[in-house]
């Protein structure tokens, strides 16, 4: 009610929500749920360019908010069947169990 | 007003993320995540992107988390994360290194409140679906073409990479009925 | 033809070394041996005598050496160092003793080493030595003699070691060369205190050449004073300290005289040459050469004569107690040679040569024939396993008698002369700033060493070849010296008796006991010789003295002071033959008649000096004759403990040092430390490095995440402005 809302609250909260997501990907151990922390990467990216297209009064943010979308949909699925695959290999689904890209 | 609106929808999304990660159960992270999509599409609508609003809802609560919540509950994780801990010590790197993020983050959004800049008042037209079906279909047409082959490869993807027996079958030679009498 | 005197022996060591290796033929390495030296002997003889020889007989006051420039070894700014020998009246009768007593020694060598494994070696190292001798002898300057003198150190480390098999004689090797080395320090310094003095290190003025004489610029120098501040001014008597330190190592002083007794381990015909006649007086040799030096600083004459003394006292109170008959033919060394260096130290230096001639004499016939009684006895050393010696070998008992009369100093055996005149010239000493009395002072040490001179060599003699036969003993109560005569004690006291030597080893011998009987003569002092009618000079005097410069009288250079130093050579005169100032002698060249008090005294003393020798054999007789094995006293048989003193004192702390200090503390410590830490440090870094590849994917993500940070860190940083002006 004081005044409305600045871009800059816009870009911060995305920042916050993308630096969560950051947290979460390296914390997170399920690997489910590091899959997940990472759509909450995307959608902070999804906010900023929501927000610059709405103060710049361009669409171009938006078609692109539409096309990143539909991108996070296929990774959603392939990421998904990829997740399942490394189940029936495993029987685990804790990410550390699947170190084998070392020396 | 719209300040209002902003704050209340802002400390949902955060709220629901911080809890997303917080729990352990992945399925409540689930839960979690769709309440972040859900405020998120709120803060669309309030700027003036509804149609981005809606797609929000559909497509990612209404499908990938469906989908991510089929998995889960196909791969049947209940146990705890009760297993010994490796890399003990990556918790406090990654809280380091987000702070880090975060502080150029600020960083760059303290350079950019220098510009000045007129903040929106009025409703703009520039979220309406017509607009942004005009702008996809003419001067965003390749991107939008080359997406949809995108999903295409993303379908086939996934079909042959879930498929029971792996990523590729080994060729079952069904020619040769008489020479092999083992059964 | 000066050069052929040294390359001759050195041939001979080079030819027995290659060739003799294969013949393995004793008859011929030792005629290759014992002629390269005897063509030596003969050069030396021939270049001595002619008719315008070095020791220009008939020509007084001519000092003009024989030269012979072999090449420029060092020229180097105004260093120049040739490799240049020079023969003149000094260096000539060096050379002539050296090379004679050599020959001498060779020949005896040839039958005493005969049936040992290393002929050809012990002949080349031996040739090797009289090259390096000879060389040190003969240099024309410091640098060349300095040569002769580190080669003359090796070649008796060769010597003393050669021996594989005796445990005893590498340690002594080492002992010798190290306590040369300590005393090679103060030659080189003192060599480059000369050059820095006179810009010049050469004995005489070689004009054709453009180089000038460094003692004939010294000896133009004004005369040091006397005190303790001049031995550390930088100035001559520096010099002439820091080249007696020299002189102490090479020739067996207190301190450094200690690798002398050990040195016995080698073969007798080595420390009948090296450590009796020749390398040992090189000091000896160094110090008359550098007669102008020490003329001119008074406290290092102090120093000379007060070591000489001292040592010769020290060494004879040992002697007196050992029973190896070489050790205490050892420690008449060491002790003869302190009264060489009382001698020069008193301004005597003809006399110190003379008797450094006549030692060689009868110290290399006393070696000699103590390693004929060796041989004899099948290689047992120890006297009281001796006795009665002289009805099996009659030659050598009459030979050693010979030098055992020189050394004890009676008339008219070559020692008598040449101490007496030492002791003589020590109490009649008054030269520039010696504290009043102490030419006395070392009268009497000088006599009561010349007592027990005698008596240690009577009993010498006498446990040797007089009483009762011991050598059927098996056992004899509290031995020490086991080593060498354990393994032949048992076999030879059943099986052999003493016999006689060979030709070979006996006609040295005999040699060597004439020289020591007649070799005297040719010093006969004045007083003496003026009872027969004779020349103020004796014909040695004559021929040594011009070339030596005198000590110099501190009241004024006029005809009377001159004439009341008369038992110093005449007015000092440069070497190359020009007079300093004019003599006032009369013209028969020599020095001015002493008067008639000088000459009763000087006969006294004469007289003195045998009564002493007489009372000293007396008392010798009468001590062991009846009782050879009478215990001596233990502090003087353990040689007053100075190995051990220095072992504790000196040897064991840098043994200790280096082993705890350098070694484990500073080398392993810090060193291997320094590479031990290094490599941990890889290590470590390899270690923390190694979680970038670890295999987790979280710590993947991790890493992916830093590197992204960096980079969007520089563009913010950076693009600050490029955002700036975006937005704007």
């Amino acid at each position: 009610m004081n005044m409305a809302p600045q871009l800059s609250w816009y870009l911060a909260l995305s920042a916050v929500l993308f630096t969560i997501g950051v947290v979460g990907v390296l914390v997170k151990r399920n690997v489910i749920s590091m899959f997940m922390c990472i759509e909450l990467m995307l959608n902070a990216v999804n906010l900023t360019f929501v927000a610059f297209s709405s103060f710049f009064r361009d669409v171009s943010g938006q078609l692109f908010v539409f096309i990143v979308m539909t991108v996070a949909a296929a990774e959603a699925a392939v990421g998904l069947g990829i997740i399942i695959s490394i189940f029936r290999n495993r029987e685990s689904l804790d990410v550390d169990d699947s170190s084998v890209l070392k020396l | 007003m719209l300040a209002l609106l902003f704050i209340l929808f802002a400390g949902m999304a955060i709220g629901c993320a911080i809890s997303m990660v917080a729990q352990r159960n992945p399925l409540y992270s689930a839960i979690s995540l769709i309440g972040v999509f859900i405020s998120l599409a709120c803060l669309y609508v309030t700027l003036s992107a509804p149609f981005i609003a809606a797609v929000q809802v559909i497509v990612y609560a209404g499908a990938i988390m469906v989908l991510v919540v089929f998995v889960i509950m196909l791969l049947n994780v209940d146990q705890p994360e009760r297993q010994p801990r490796r890399l003990r010590s990556l918790v406090p790197i990654a809280v380091g290194l987000a702070a880090i993020l975060f502080a150029e983050a600020a960083f760059i959004i303290f350079f950019v409140q220098q510009a000045p800049l007129t903040p929106t008042h009025s409703i703009s037209n520039v979220g309406l679906t017509s607009s942004i079906g005009t702008g996809l279909f003419t001067s965003y047409l390749l991107p939008f073409e080359i997406t949809s082959i995108l999903l295409l490869m993303a379908i086939v993807g996934a079909m042959s990479l879930a498929r029971r027996g792996g990523l590729i079958r080994p060729r079952v030679d069904g020619g040769e009925k008489g020479t092999n009498n083992r059964q | 033809m000066l050069r052929y005197i040294i390359f001759a022996p050195l041939a001979g060591a080079v030819i027995n070394w290659l060739v003799g290796r294969r013949l393995r033929n004793e008859r011929f390495i030792g005629l290759v041996a014992c002629a390269s030296v005897g063509v030596s002997t003969l050069i030396a003889f021939y270049l001595a005598f002619k008719s315008n020889g070095a020791l220009h007989i008939g020509e007084p006051n001519d000092t003009t050496p024989i030269m012979d420039h072999l090449w420029t070894w060092i020229q180097v700014g105004s260093f120049r160092a040739d490799f240049g020998l020079a023969m003149d009246r000094l260096s000539g009768i060096y050379a002539l003793f050296v090379t004679f007593v050599g020959l001498l020694i060779h020949i005896f060598a040839t039958g005493y080493m005969r049936g040992d494994g290393g002929y050809y070696r012990f002949f080349a190292y031996l040739n090797l030595f009289m090259f390096a001798m000879l060389t040190l002898v003969l240099a024309d300057n410091f640098l060349l003699m300095f040569v002769g003198w580190e080669g003359v150190g090796l070649c008796s480390y060769l010597l003393i070691g050669f021996y594989l098999d005796k445990e005893e004689a590498a340690p002594a090797a080492k002992k010798a060369f190290i306590a040369n080395r300590v005393g090679d320090w103060g030659f080189i310094l003192g060599l480059m205190l000369i050059f820095f003095t006179t810009g010049s290190i050469s004995f005489f003025d070689k004009s054709s050449l453009g180089v000038k004489s460094a003692l004939q610029t010294i000896a133009t120098m004004p005369i040091d004073g006397f005190g303790w501040h001049a031995i550390f001014a930088g100035g001559i008597t520096s010099i002439a300290v820091l080249l007696f330190i020299g002189a102490i190592g090479k020739s067996a002083q207190i301190p450094l005289f200690v690798w002398l007794p050990d040195a016995m381990a080698g073969p007798t015909p080595v420390s009948a040459l090296i450590h009796a006649a020749t390398m040992v007086t090189a000091g000896v040799y160094m110090v008359v050469r550098c007669s102008a030096i020490y003329t001119h600083a008074p406290t290092a004459m102090f120093i000379v004569a007060i070591t000489g003394a001292a040592t010769a006292l020290f060494a004879a109170t040992i002697g007196i107690a050992q029973n190896d008959i070489k050790k205490v033919l050892a420690y008449s060394t060491i002790s003869q040679l302190g009264y060489m260096f009382l001698a020069c130290g008193m301004g005597a230096f003809v006399a110190a040569i003379f008797h450094v001639m006549t030692h060689a004499f009868f110290k290399a016939q006393l070696f000699l024939g103590s390693g004929s009684v060796i041989n004899g006895m099948h290689h047992e050393q120890d006297m009281r396993r001796m006795g009665g010696l002289r009805k099996y070998m009659p030659v050598t008992w009459l030979t050693m008698c010979a030098g055992w009369l020189a050394i004890c100093g009676v008339p008219i055996f070559a020692g008598f002369f040449s101490k007496d005149e030492i002791l003589w010239k020590t109490w009649s000493a008054s030269g520039s700033g010696m504290p009043p009395g102490f030419g006395k002072a070392l009268w009497f040490i000088g006599a009561v060493t010349a007592l027990l001179t005698a008596v240690y060599m009577t009993r010498l003699m006498v446990m040797t070849f007089w009483g009762k036969e011991r050598f059927h003993v098996a056992q004899i109560d509290n031995l020490r010296d086991e080593n060498h005569a354990q393994g032949h004690a048992q076999v030879n006291n059943l099986r052999h008796t003493p016999h006689e030597s060979p030709l070979s080893m006996t006609i040295p011998l005999i040699v060597l006991a004439v020289l020591s009987t007649v070799g005297g003569l040719v010093g006969v002092p004045y007083a003496i010789s003026s009872l027969t009618g004779g020349h103020p000079e004796n014909y040695f005097e004559q021929t040594l003295e011009p070339a030596i410069s005198a000590v110099p009288n501190t009241t004024s250079n006029s005809a009377e002071a001159a004439n009341q130093l008369r038992w110093l050579s005449p007015p000092p005169q440069p070497v190359d033959g020009k007079p300093a100032f004019a003599p006032t002698q009369e013209s028969n060249g020599g020095e001015a008649i002493p008067s008639a008090a000088e000459i009763s005294q000087e006969r006294l003393f004469a007289l003195i000096s045998v009564a002493i020798a007489l009372l000293g054999i007396g008392i010798g007789w009468l001590m062991f004759q009846s009782q050879p094995l009478r215990q001596m006293p233990r502090l003087l048989e353990n040689k007053y403990y100075v190995d051990e003193i220095y072992d504790a004192a000196i040897i064991n702390p840098i043994h200790v040092g280096s082993r705890v200090g350098l070694w484990k503390l500073f080398d392993v410590g810090v060193i291997d430390g320094l590479i031990h830490d290094l490599g941990r440090a890889v290590i470590d870094f390899g270690k923390t490095i190694r979680y970038m590849q670890i295999g987790f994917v979280r710590a993947y993500a991790a890493i992916i995440l830093a590197g992204a940070l960096i980079i969007i860190g520089y563009f913010a940083y950076n693009g600050a402005h490029v955002l700036r002006f975006l937005v704007r």
